[in-house]
């Protein structure tokens, strides 16, 4: 057994690697895709620390505003917990390396980003997420942690509660393989993918870490609490980072009026610009031009580099066309405050697939890389605490082969799983999205139900055992139908608005639901709880 | 518009019902409604992931950020081992691991505005490995570190935060900075903008400062005096 197993390398894995290495443990992180393939590459707009480098800031005011942001639903505790370590947390990924872009005086420069009283996010220009994730690669090359590419997690290895290891699919070979471990951690990243073509989120976010933990009958919370960003690109979802307006962008309507104050909270402008385009059937647009090409190429160059490859303009000329989007998951696997996955021994979870109870019902620009570098360092040290080896049975594995074998084996079906997918993005974004009624989550509900239900008649086309891609888009999808279920019942049963949860005919935050809805599956039943906030 | 898919030995031709389309959302459309075989791969359809590298009509690109035309033919890169039609084995953790390119010894300075320009699209770097594809001293030297580990290694040896530099130095001179030709075939399909060839160059220069000589040079001048 292994001290210590990493699921995920994104930026949370990297860091709890590197963090666990430090404190002399045995490591190994595995995950479906490369490192820096992870979702983490794609966060731009910056990483929030209260530096006060650029204009007057402090631990305190970093606080409020994240608190104010969360809508009530957060752990006050755990928030307090990654600001006022915030500062440490920039200086580790300073001594690693990562290329911060600096002021005049050669302090780490910081820009504004929405919800945010003062300019709060260090950044590498608009690559952010990357160089920070390079910067952490290079850092685990030079450490010696050995990565496992292209291993795709199926179930947690659970006896008696306690998670002794994971059953994978090695991708490259088709067979499934156990890793077993002292400790477990899940870094799977969120479950945006789940609004297909309707989000910004990369394919592979589908909440795989997430539906294990539900599985194994560990329990996951505020699975409804879904961000969407006001500024996607219309055609192809994707990102123009928040720091367009935080460096003056403006939001023009198709009469080039400007109808909102561009800064307010994420969840506050995408409904106006969703009011926009549906109820005043206007289109919008992110207005760039009078910020001038050579600011625009110093700041922004990838927004620049997007804009004309998948929109065919050039937004030093051009108005660009957005729509607003699905973009982060606030809920996920529900941890206490030493991360430890609720309900389950030895587990941990960190990152967006985690509910560490710090964004609530609406994060803040800037928060996200925040907690997952602060919180995966932080983890390293529970994953130290007794270590012990245990007895493991091979009945997990012999369950996962002949699991997977029954999918290989199964041939007639009539259902395109990949059509299935596409229609239950399009569903989510229009039901499960930035306004909500229960009449339709309700269809939605139905609709998932049936697909469900059906899923005798979905399966895999290739049968070939090394590198199937359908196979993992498959187990993908299916990993996607559990968590929308949770999504979709969850937002039902809240009949209120709280942050990004917008329901129509309860307009407004209703103190009965300061909290989270809890689910889990207990005795092959999905069951729920509310639980007040703290 | 039809196009042109390797898979391994054959190729395919695929028909797709788009006039101007990303070649990765193709493959997307092929694999969801014609043929789940075809293999690829992807993640963030924005061009940061480095997942998705292939060849065009010979020419490395990533697919997410490309438009196709009727014909194009579309290969895997070269210099790696194919998994499956467009899908290969990557090499770039043996590659950095052997340039050593992360920061060695961590000392305390102020860094500018300057020093990180310096390095700014050094550190733009994706890892798609289309510069090693199109590098033609693999063909012949399956050893070289190559463009992008050797970028890297540039990028840390420039940051003013590293103390030592010439550990770096030494772990590139093998299989490292002497072994290119200069040809700039990297630098012409990175689709970052960044120059390993320009980067090799400037290592070189760096390198002659800690006193290494240009081992091709040696060996021409030793040469020449035994003539
Ligand atoms: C376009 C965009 C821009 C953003 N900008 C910002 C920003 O400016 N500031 C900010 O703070 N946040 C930003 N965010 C949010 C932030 O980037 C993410 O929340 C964060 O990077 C998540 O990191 P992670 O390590 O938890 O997950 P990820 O980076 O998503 O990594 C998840 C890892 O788990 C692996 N994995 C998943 N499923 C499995 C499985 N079944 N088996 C094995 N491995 C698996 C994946 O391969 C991957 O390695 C942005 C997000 C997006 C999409
Ligand atoms: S310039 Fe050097 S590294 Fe670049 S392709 Fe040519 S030989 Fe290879
Ligand atoms: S240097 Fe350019 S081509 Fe080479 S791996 Fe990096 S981004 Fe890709
Ligand atoms: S899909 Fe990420 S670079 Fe193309």
């Amino acid at each position: 057994m292994i001290d210590v197993l990493i699921i995920g390398s994104g930026g949370a894995g990297l860091t709890a690697g590197l963090s666990a290495k430090e404190q002399n443990l045995e490591v190994l992180i595995v995950s479906k895709s490369y490192a820096t393939s992870s979702q983490t590459t794609m966060a731009q707009g910056g990483i929030n620390s209260a530096l006060g480098n650029v204009t007057s800031d402090s631990v305190e005011l970093h606080i409020k505003d994240t608190i104010k942001s969360s809508h009530g639903i957060s752990d006050i505790s755990m928030i307090e917990r990654v600001c006022k370590n915030a500062p440490n947390t920039i200086e580790w990924l300073d001594r690693l390396g990562v290329p911060f872009n600096r002021t005049k005086d050669n302090k780490i420069a910081q820009r504004g980003l929405g919800g945010a009283s003062s300019k709060r996010a260090c950044y590498a220009q608009d690559y952010t997420g990357l160089k920070i994730l390079h910067t952490l690669y290079d850092s685990c090359l030079r450490e010696n942690i050995t990565i496992v590419d292209e291993y795709f997690l199926l179930n947690l290895i659970v006896e008696d509660k306690i998670v002794k290891g994971a059953t994978f699919l090695n991708i490259r070979t088709g067979q499934v393989e156990q890793i077993l471990a002292k400790k477990v951690v899940i870094a799977t990243g969120g479950y945006g993918a789940i609004y297909k073509n309707y989000t910004t989120n990369a394919t592979n976010s589908t909440g795989d870490g997430i539906a294990s933990v539900l599985r194994a009958g560990g329990r996951v919370s505020d699975m409804e609490f879904i961000q969407f960003h006001p500024t996607a690109l219309k055609h192809s979802s994707i990102l123009i980072s928040e720091s367009a307006r935080g460096e003056g962008g403006y939001l023009v309507n198709s009469n080039g009026e400007r109808f909102i104050d561009e800064l307010l909270p994420r969840d506050v402008v995408s409904r106006a610009i969703y009011e926009q385009i549906n109820t005043f059937n206007q289109d919008v647009y992110l207005d760039l031009r009078h910020l001038g090409r050579d600011r625009l190429l110093k700041l922004m160059p990838q927004e620049v580099h997007l804009c004309k490859i998948h929109e065919g303009i050039d937004p030093a000329d051009e108005l660009i066309p957005i729509k607003p989007v699905a973009h982060y998951t606030m809920g996920g696997i529900d941890v206490n405050s030493n991360l430890e996955v609720n309900g389950l021994k030895n587990c941990y979870a960190i990152g967006e697939c985690s509910n560490a109870k710090i964004h609530g019902a609406n994060r803040l620009g800037g928060n996200s890389l925040l907690e997952i570098i602060t919180l995966g360092r932080f983890v390293a040290k529970e994953l130290s605490k007794d270590l012990r080896d245990y007895s493991v049975s091979d009945i997990h594995l012999k369950r996962d082969r002949e699991y997977i074998e029954s999918i290989f084996n199964k041939d007639s079906f009539d259902k395109n799983f990949y059509q299935l997918e596409a229609n239950l993005g399009e569903k989510f974004y229009k039901y499960a999205g930035i306004k909500r009624e229960n009449s339709q989550l309700n269809i939605l509900l139905n609709k998932i139900e049936d697909m469900k239900s059906s899923i005798n008649n979905i399966g895999i086309v290739d049968k070939s055992r090394e590198y199937n891609s359908n196979l993992i888009e498959f187990l993908q999808f299916l990993n996607i139908l559990d968590i929308g279920e949770i999504i979709v019942k969850s937002a039902i049963k809240r009949d209120e608005s709280r942050g990004a949860h917008h329901k129509i005919d309860y307009p407004k935050e209703d103190n009965r639901y300061l909290g989270s809805f809890l689910f889990w599956i207990e005795d092959n039943k999905l069951k729920s709880q509310f639980k007040g906030a703290k | 518009m039809e196009i042109l898919i390797s898979r391994g030995e054959r190729e395919q031709r695929y028909r797709v019902p788009f006039k101007s389309v990303t070649l990765l959302k193709a493959l997307y459309h092929i694999k969801s409604y014609q043929d789940p075989t075809l293999t690829f791969d992807s993640n963030c359809r924005s061009g940061v992931c480095g997942a998705c590298a292939v060849r065009i009509n010979g020419r490395e690109v990533l697919a997410c950020s490309s438009k196709i035309k009727s014909g194009d033919k579309i290969e895997p890169l070269k210099y790696h081992k194919v998994l499956k039609d467009l899908k290969v084995e990557r090499v770039e953790k043996d590659r950095l691991k052997n340039s050593t390119a992360w920061l060695k010894v961590y000392r305390k300075v102020e860094v500018t505005s300057k020093d990180v320009e310096l390095t700014e699209r050094q550190s733009d770097c994706i890892l798609c490995s289309s510069c090693y594809s199109a590098c033609p001293v693999l063909e012949v030297n399956p050893n070289f570190i190559g463009p992008f580990a050797l970028t890297r290694a540039y990028r840390y040896i420039l940051d003013p935060r590293e103390n030592n530099k010439k550990l770096t130095i030494d772990n590139i001179q093998s299989n490292g900075i002497w072994d290119c030709t200069l040809c700039g075939e990297c630098s012409a399909v990175c689709p970052q903008n960044i120059d390993p060839k320009m980067d090799i160059l400037k290592l070189r220069g760096e390198a002659s400062q800690f006193g290494y000589l240009d081992p091709n040079f040696m060996n021409l001048s030793f040469n020449s005096y035994n003539i």
